[in-house]
């Protein structure tokens, strides 16, 4: 019997010393990672997008929430005003969950650029929806206000030959943001313009 | 015959050179060895696990009851990996990325439950500790001239990486620039010899170091 309850208390010391001390550290760690993350991850994406902006866009982010999950908006700046902003979208691929970071003007909700973020596809077939430059660059100037489908669907947007997976993930990606950002523009409008300086 | 502090610190860089003598741990071995870089960051995050382990495991090694050892020194390897895993992100990002699965891994890795099974549930702490350091620089070493070997060979470079092109530039040899920057070995028009970076090249590779290892034993 003393024996059971030295396994219980030594188990129970240990496991809750191991949960103080990783908690301790995920919450020291947090920021740092997010940073991280932005930098490696969103970073590249956004930095493409926003190319010729006047203002750094990692920096001026703002959060707001839809659909029960908080959203990272990212805002451009291009001839002194800021009006254009990007946020993650996610459809899914042929391996799992893709990211896509796509940019959209406010003054005419069109398109700014796209870019894949995070993805699990297949190297060499799938993947090439974020190494093509071709694929993401269809997507400029092109209405957020409409359903992407990919031609085999019957829609507009050519797909990665190979990977039509993949390329109907980034249209539903797509899609998903321009209900999103429909649903949001008020708020994002508002928002957007302290950002201008 | 108890070996002194010294010799249990050597025994890991040669006589018991964890992937080459023990061959133990040879999932990460094949599996991260396509780049210097990222042989000499497993190395690295897996001696700080060895090492807190073992110190940790050889604390405790009276309070541990017999019957429940080895889920207590899961939770403590699992915690220390944990630990790596969330500063490898914070500070080494690009590194994490490449190293991927294999760092949650480190969890089950037979060498460091083996080192406290074997040696740290049953010695003192200042042992394990360098029972620790001997066993974790060994595996380092071994994962780099693995790594150094296939990269070589496959890619024709040699990354270094940020973590050991830090300490070199400290001591005043290069630069970071320099080493955290693929160093091209052959020049230019060198044909990749790709077979070395893939996974049966890491079956060969490893079978190659293991024959010139039993050859210097002989």
């Amino acid at each position: 019997m003393r024996e059971m309850i030295k396994m219980v208390v030594v188990l129970t010391v240990l496991s809750a010393f191991s949960g103080g001390l990783l908690a301790a550290i995920k919450n020291g760690t947090q920021d740092q990672i997010e940073n991280q993350q932005l930098k490696f991850v969103k970073g590249p994406a956004i930095t493409a997008i926003f190319e010729g902006a006047s203002n750094d866009p990692l920096a001026d982010r703002f959060k707001l929430k839809a659909d029960g999950r908080e959203i990272s908006f990212f805002v451009g700046t291009f001839d002194g005003r800021a009006n254009a902003v990007a946020f993650e979208s996610f459809g899914k691929g042929y391996g799992g969950e893709l990211g896509v970071m796509v940019g959209v003007n406010l003054t005419d909700d069109k398109i700014v650029g796209v870019g894949i973020t995070t993805h699990s596809e297949t190297p060499g077939v799938g993947s090439r929806a974020k190494s093509e430059p071709g694929f993401a660059a269809q997507f400029k100037g092109q209405s957020i206000k409409q359903a992407f489908k990919v031609k085999l669907d019957g829609g507009q947007v050519d797909a990665v030959s190979g990977a039509t997976f993949t390329s109907r993930g980034v249209s539903a990606a797509l899609s998903d943001a321009g209900k999103v950002y429909q649903d949001l523009k008020p708020q994002l409008a508002d928002k957007i313009k302290s950002f201008t300086k | 015959m108890a070996k002194t502090i010294v010799q249990e610190f050597t025994k890991g860089l040669w006589d018991e050179i964890p992937p080459f003598r023990l061959v133990l741990g040879l999932c990460p071995t094949l599996a991260v060895t396509k780049s210097v870089e990222n042989g000499i960051g497993m190395g690295v995050a897996f001696t700080f696990v060895l090492l807190c382990s073992n110190i940790l495991v050889s604390a405790l090694r009276k309070v541990i009851p017999p019957k429940v050892r080895i889920a207590c020194f899961i939770i403590i390897i699992a915690t220390f990996v944990t630990v790596v895993e969330l500063l490898m992100q914070a500070y080494t990002y690009k590194l994490f990325l490449q190293l991927g699965i294999f760092i949650p891994l480190i969890v089950v890795n037979c060498i460091v439950l083996g080192r406290a099974e074997a040696f740290a549930s049953k010695k003192g702490i200042a042992a394990s500790f360098a029972d620790a350091m001997g066993m974790g620089i060994g595996f380092t070493l071994a994962l780099t001239a693995l790594a150094a070997f296939r990269e070589i060979l496959g890619a024709g470079t040699f990354t270094l990486g940020n973590i050991a092109g830090w300490i070199l530039s400290l001591v005043g040899i290069g630069t970071l620039d320099l080493w955290s920057s693929p160093l091209q070995v052959f020049g230019p028009s060198f044909q990749p010899f790709q077979f070395m970076i893939e996974a049966p090249g890491a079956f060969v590779c490893l079978g190659l170091m293991l024959c010139i290892m039993n050859l210097f034993k002989k």
